[in-house]
């Protein structure tokens, strides 16, 4: 494996990318969880269709898309998409939840439109949606590189501040934090991560790698920053695992990643289960 | 007379053209135990949104430690203790030590990492409130009265002057409550914090408080305890309505100690 990677460039950048994916995209997966909007992670990943879909119809018919690489339309979208969320949540305040199938339709519904008009990506797309060992180009990683560095500058700044607002959203008001600027900020970090990852783990599949390695280490994690040391611990596990046998086996790794950190969630809820029931004992 | 710290004067509040708060005015001295009193609906959360400045008042002025609350900037020096039962997430993995560190958020300012020492400064406060030997424990592992106590420590751990707290005794179990207001008590007298307490629940207020205001849109009293006994039984009437007769226990004879 180490000889193919040093080898193909191609696999040097889809597994540099999954290293570096498998870390951001559970990280701020940690803090969707525990503010409950793991479904706005799925609804934003939509709308990146969208914006993907697009661009490469365009691509057809605009020589100036010709050049432009996908993943910068999926971003517009995507944070776009964040933007309008809020919006909406803020439109219907009873019903804040109203905001999330309203967006992720709408993605589906723009994606459809651009796939149907235009004919033959259908190898491109299927990696988009599932992901790809071989698509992954320098440029995708210098992306996925720079939304990186974006968000360990954005939880480095706002760690404190961010644990206050998930933890209880009254007290941070109260205390006189910046809640909406800083949640609108997070928003937008989270469309970047869900644009960023979806070249590996595919947009159908990039809100799993944002909850899944979080519900594991839920269980795992005494303390929060435990519980986002596993998670990142899980997300890497994950990441690199899915990626070698989707390589040996000529699978979607998007499909591959998903099934592994499925895998470890039930470890660890076996593990769990059989840890708790020898305390039980013992102490009988 | 003490220093007065927060002085509401003449305020007046319409929510949606429905009048919440008529010509209120108050003045919390430093040193003073007050218990803001009235049944549901009667304005008790919104008057202390106000004194912490999260809504602006119709009409009427508010100042802060002798300043106008729109130029006041020491928020520190208030600690506020939300009604514990819709403000914070129970399944949350956080341990004491992370949440109370929590507190040191707003003092810390943006952008700056909350100090090493500062573990000394939350120790100190969870010993305030007796919780010291749950440092580790993970918050849902505790009971609702132990929760408190941590919300308390959380807001003790900036160092206010006055803490305010909405409902503290919503899901305490009714053996420790008499416990818990001890506790408030102590930190009143023996840390010097002014505290401002807002409740429904008469039956429970302790007699360890020094003033009390009864509030209902309107202030029907506010003085010293002992002086609530001069309340007509037709202003308790007009305050509380009919079940006014539990809050004899305040300001009688009775005591908890």
């Amino acid at each position: 494996m180490i000889e193919a990677i040093l080898s193909y460039e191609f696999l040097q950048n889809a597994f540099a990318a999954g290293l570096i994916i498998g870390v951001i995209a559970p990280l701020l997966g940690v803090f969707i969880v525990v503010r409950r909007l793991s479904l706005i992670a799925d609804a934003l990943s939509h709308v990146t269709l969208a914006g993907i879909a697009g661009s490469l119809y365009l691509s057809q018919s605009v020589a100036a898309f010709a050049m432009l690489n996908p993943l910068f339309l999926g971003i517009v979208a995507s944070v776009a998409g964040s933007v309008l969320i809020e919006r909406l949540r803020s439109l219907y305040k009873h019903y804040e939840e109203l905001a999330i199938p309203i967006i992720l339709s709408a993605g589906i519904g723009f994606g459809a439109i651009f796939i149907s008009l235009a004919e033959g990506f259908s190898t491109d797309l299927f990696g988009y949606l599932f992901g790809s060992v071989s698509a992954v180009s320098r440029e995708d990683l210098g992306i996925v590189i720079g939304i990186a560095l974006i968000v360990f500058a954005f939880v480095r700044l706002f760690f404190k501040e961010l644990f206050v607002l998930s933890f209880d959203d009254e007290y941070a008001k109260a205390s006189g934090l910046p809640a909406k600027w800083i949640h609108f900020l997070f928003m937008i970090v989270t469309a970047l991560v869900i644009a960023g990852s979806m070249r590996i783990v595919g947009i159908l599949l990039v809100s799993s790698l944002m909850t899944i390695p979080v519900a594991a280490a839920m269980r795992m994690g005494q303390s929060f920053k435990g519980t986002i040391f596993w998670s990142v611990i899980f997300g890497e596990v994950s990441v690199l695992t899915g990626l070698i046998t989707a390589f040996y086996f000529d699978l979607a790794p998007g499909g591959t990643i998903v099934v592994t950190s499925i895998l470890l969630l039930l470890l660890v809820i076996g593990y769990k289960k059989i840890t708790v029931s020898m305390k039980k004992g013992a102490v009988v | 007379m003490n220093a007065p710290l927060i002085e509401i004067d003449n305020i007046s509040f319409e929510y949606e053209q429905t009048k919440a708060l008529e010509n209120i005015s108050l003045t919390v001295e430093e040193g003073d135990f007050l218990a803001i009193l009235g049944p549901n609906g009667s304005g008790k959360s919104t008057l202390l949104k106000i004194m912490l400045g999260l809504i602006k008042p119709t009409k009427g002025a508010i100042r802060l430690f002798g300043v106008d609350a729109k130029n006041f900037k020491n928020r520190e020096w208030i600690g506020y203790v939300s009604q514990k039962s819709n403000s914070f997430n129970s399944g949350f993995p956080a341990t004491v030590e992370e949440v109370v560190t929590g507190g040191l958020v707003k003092k810390t300012g943006l952008f700056r990492r909350i100090p090493k020492h500062a573990k000394a400064n939350v120790k100190e406060a969870l010993e305030a409130v007796g919780m010291e030997a749950f440092m580790d424990n993970r918050m849902n592992e505790l009971s609702g009265g132990q929760q408190q106590r941590v919300f308390i420590a959380r807001a003790l751990v900036a160092k206010p002057k006055v803490l305010i707290l909405d409902e503290p005794t919503v899901g305490i179990d009714h053996r420790n409550v008499q416990s818990f207001y001890n506790m408030l008590a102590s930190l009143n007298r023996d840390k010097d914090i002014t505290l401002v307490l807002v409740t429904h629940d008469v039956d429970t207020v302790t007699d360890r408080i020094t003033h009390v205001a009864c509030l209902n849109q309107t202030i029907h009293f506010h003085g010293f305890k002992d002086q609530l006994h001069t309340m007509s039984d037709e202003q308790r009437e007009a305050w509380y309505g009919h079940s006014v007769r539990k809050i004899h226990h305040i300001g009688g004879s009775h005591s908890y100690d």
